[in-house]
């Protein structure tokens, strides 16, 4: 029995290993050497050439939603605005068919008052943001969400315009952070 | 010649000149004579940013709690992992108190061999702390040693008077001997002896300060203890460690990430604190003789606000781990990390009471940031506060009976102080953006950071609200202040 056994384990290795080489005999060989294969006036054929396009990034292509990584709060708020749903129905959607792709959330907050509170205004922002994309398909592991409350401004003046900048949650794939 | 009594507009300013260190040593060298006196009080903060680490101190006599006060704080000094600080805190005095006890401190006799003076450092220490009035003396042939002829005393309505002489004992080593008397008693009420090495002048001086504080006051001085803060000068983060009248300066940590939130240990010898430098909140605690830091809560999301329990073996912080900024309790070490609290609100700044029995914090979850009390053991938070719409940072004063918080009142953020026992609630500063109220360790003073022309400042505030100081740096914003303890 134990000898039947290697016997066909032996031919069947032998099949495996004959089979690259007959396929490949069996197939065509082309010759694109330039100049090769016709005569005079080769350079003008009219041949069609296919042109095939690799897949860029679409994390970096400025026209995909992709390219969108903020969300912005009004005062003391921390519900996701309608505006801002097709951008992270995009990402939700890029977070589900790329299930290896992490994603960190840092929430902020304006500058006036108690930094530690403000990082827990940044922490509500950013966790109403992941509970959005897991909604949207994400899965709960691809996100982590943070706050850096009133410490990384994006504008430094005490006008409401600045202050309605700060107000926001940031976006980050793996390798942007 | 010493500042006058009256503290001219000249002298109530003391000023660190030059942040570079040539500069400091040519003043500090002006200093050491006798002829530049005069400007005494403009040389206090006059340190060498990277001071020799001294050796240690002795006391002669009497042997009592200065001696392992000034034994400690050396060793701490010793050890401090210093780099140069540039940026050198400023103090000015921009509120007096009231009910000041008059007090003539003499220059010592032959303290000129020692920078800073420490008579000068003296007398500078107990002006700041508003409980005195520091009365011109003129110069005085008058030592340790002398036999005092009290009239002339009383005719300056001095309640007290400090003479004292610094003698070259060999091996570059001095002895510093003061004695305290009581002018209206004509009685000694106190004397004490250091030796010391040059570089011990101005510690030497403020544990002389917190002697004379303590005998005329009958509460501990606060002169030997240290403060904690974050100077941000560009994208540059430095937690520094100063001496509590901002000389001696220290950076403990530079990052170019934010810091927040530092935290003394009970004993002193570590600051928990919050870092970004993995880019998101995760409390450390650096233990300042080594350098050595640990991250005790680095877990998912984010982790910050952390305070020491009285005893030094638990760590309030908020985590997010588990969804909101919610407390939690852990050993220093970070290990046995489990919940003290769980709500839908956030959940932030815990602060021990000083039995260690309630955590105060602040919370939103009645829909407005206000201070609530929860029992350690668990049970039930408690309101706190109740006036207005946002109050925040609790802090409570070392004798229990206080709580010092930040209230918003028609924009402006202000530091107020609350009677636990009767609930009266008084607003201490006239500044509008103020932060992180920290209490000096006897509960006397209140330091907070404020901002003003735009720049972030440190300022401190007495508890009666009648003492006001202000503490800057040239080149930079200072925040997060948080007084250490004292050291013994």
């Amino acid at each position: 029995m134990k000898r039947l056994l290697l016997v066909v384990a032996a031919a069947t290795m032998l099949a495996a290993c004959s089979s690259t080489p007959e396929s490949d005999s069996g197939a065509a060989v082309e010759d694109r050497t330039p100049g090769a294969g016709s005569g005079a006036g080769s350079g003008t054929s009219t041949q069609p050439i296919t042109t095939t396009t690799i897949p860029g990034d679409p994390l970096k292509d400025p026209s995909s939603p992709l390219a969108k990584r903020s969300v912005y709060f009004d005062f003391d708020r921390d519900d996701i605005k309608e505006e801002y749903r097709p951008v992270l129905e995009a990402h939700a959607r890029y977070l589900a068919q790329n299930q290896g792709k992490k994603m960190l959330i840092q929430g902020n907050a304006d500058d006036r008052g108690s930094r530690e509170y403000n990082i827990g205004l940044g922490q509500r922002r950013a966790d109403a943001v992941k509970r959005t994309l897991v909604l949207m398909g994400a899965a709960e592991v691809q996100i982590e969400s943070v706050s850096l409350g009133e410490e990384k401004p994006r504008c430094t003046e005490q006008t409401e315009e600045c202050w309605a900048q700060n107000r926001r949650a940031d976006l980050l794939y793996s390798g942007e952070f | 010649m010493k500042c006058a009594m009256t503290r001219a507009a000249s002298c109530r300013r003391i000023t660190t000149i030059g942040a570079r260190q040539d500069l400091t040593y040519n003043f500090a060298s002006l200093c050491a004579h006798h002829a530049y006196h005069a400007v005494s009080r403009h040389c206090y903060a006059l340190v060498m940013p990277s001071a020799a680490a001294p050796s240690h101190l002795d006391i002669v006599e009497p042997v009592n709690r200065l001696l392992r006060v000034a034994f400690a704080a050396f060793l701490f000094l010793a050890t401090l992992l210093a780099s140069p600080a540039f940026a050198q805190l400023t103090i000015e005095i921009t509120g007096a108190g009231g009910n000041q006890i008059p007090i003539a401190v003499v220059p010592f006799a032959g303290e000129g061999a020692l920078t800073p003076a420490i008579s000068d450092v003296v007398e500078a220490d107990l002006a700041r702390s508003g409980r005195f009035r520091t009365l011109y003396t003129g110069p005085q042939n008058l030592t340790d040693a002398s036999n005092i002829n009290f009239l002339p005393w009383r005719e300056k309505s001095a309640d007290a008077i400090v003479v004292g002489g610094v003698y070259p004992i060999g091996g570059g080593r001095y002895e510093a001997r003061f004695r305290l008397y009581d002018v209206p008693k004509q009685a000694q009420l106190g004397a004490l002896a250091f030796t010391l090495n040059a570089q011990q002048a101005r510690a030497t001086a403020h544990r002389i300060a917190d002697f004379i504080y303590e005998r005329l006051t009958g509460e501990r001085g606060i002169f030997a203890t240290r403060i904690a803060y974050v100077v941000k000068t560009g994208p540059r983060y430095q937690l520094q460690v100063a001496d509590a009248d901002g000389a001696n300066a220290q950076t403990a940590l530079a990052s170019n990430e934010p810091i927040l939130s530092p935290a003394w240990s009970p004993d002193g010898n570590r600051l928990a604190y919050v870092s970004f430098e993995n880019k998101k909140p995760v409390v450390y605690v650096h233990s300042l003789a080594t350098g050595q830091r640990r991250a005790v809560a680095n877990f998912r999301g984010s982790n910050s606000a952390p305070a020491w329990s009285p005893d030094g073996r638990t760590l309030a912080v908020v985590l997010s781990r588990e969804g909101g900024s919610q407390l939690f309790l852990m050993n220093a070490d970070g290990s046995n990390v489990r919940r003290l609290n769980s709500s839908h609100a956030i959940d932030t700044e815990p602060y021990f009471s000083r039995d260690g029995e309630t955590i105060y914090f602040t919370s939103d979850r009645g829909g407005s940031p206000q201070i609530y009390s929860i029992p350690v053991a668990g049970g039930g938070p408690q309101r706190v506060t109740f006036q207005g719409s946002y109050n925040v940072t609790p802090r409570i004063s070392p004798d229990g009976k206080s709580l010092v918080f930040v209230r918003r009142d028609d924009g402006r953020f202000q530091v107020a102080i609350m009677d636990l026992a009767t609930k009266q609630i008084q607003v201490l500063t006239d500044t509008s953006r103020d932060e992180s109220p920290s209490f000096a360790p006897n509960g006397r003073m209140i330091l907070y950071a404020t901002n003003t022309g735009g720049r972030g400042v440190l300022a401190a505030v007495s508890s009666d609200g009648r003492v006001k100081q202000r503490l800057s740096v040239q080149a930079g914003d200072v925040r997060e202040p948080a007084w250490g303890p004292f050291l013994n």
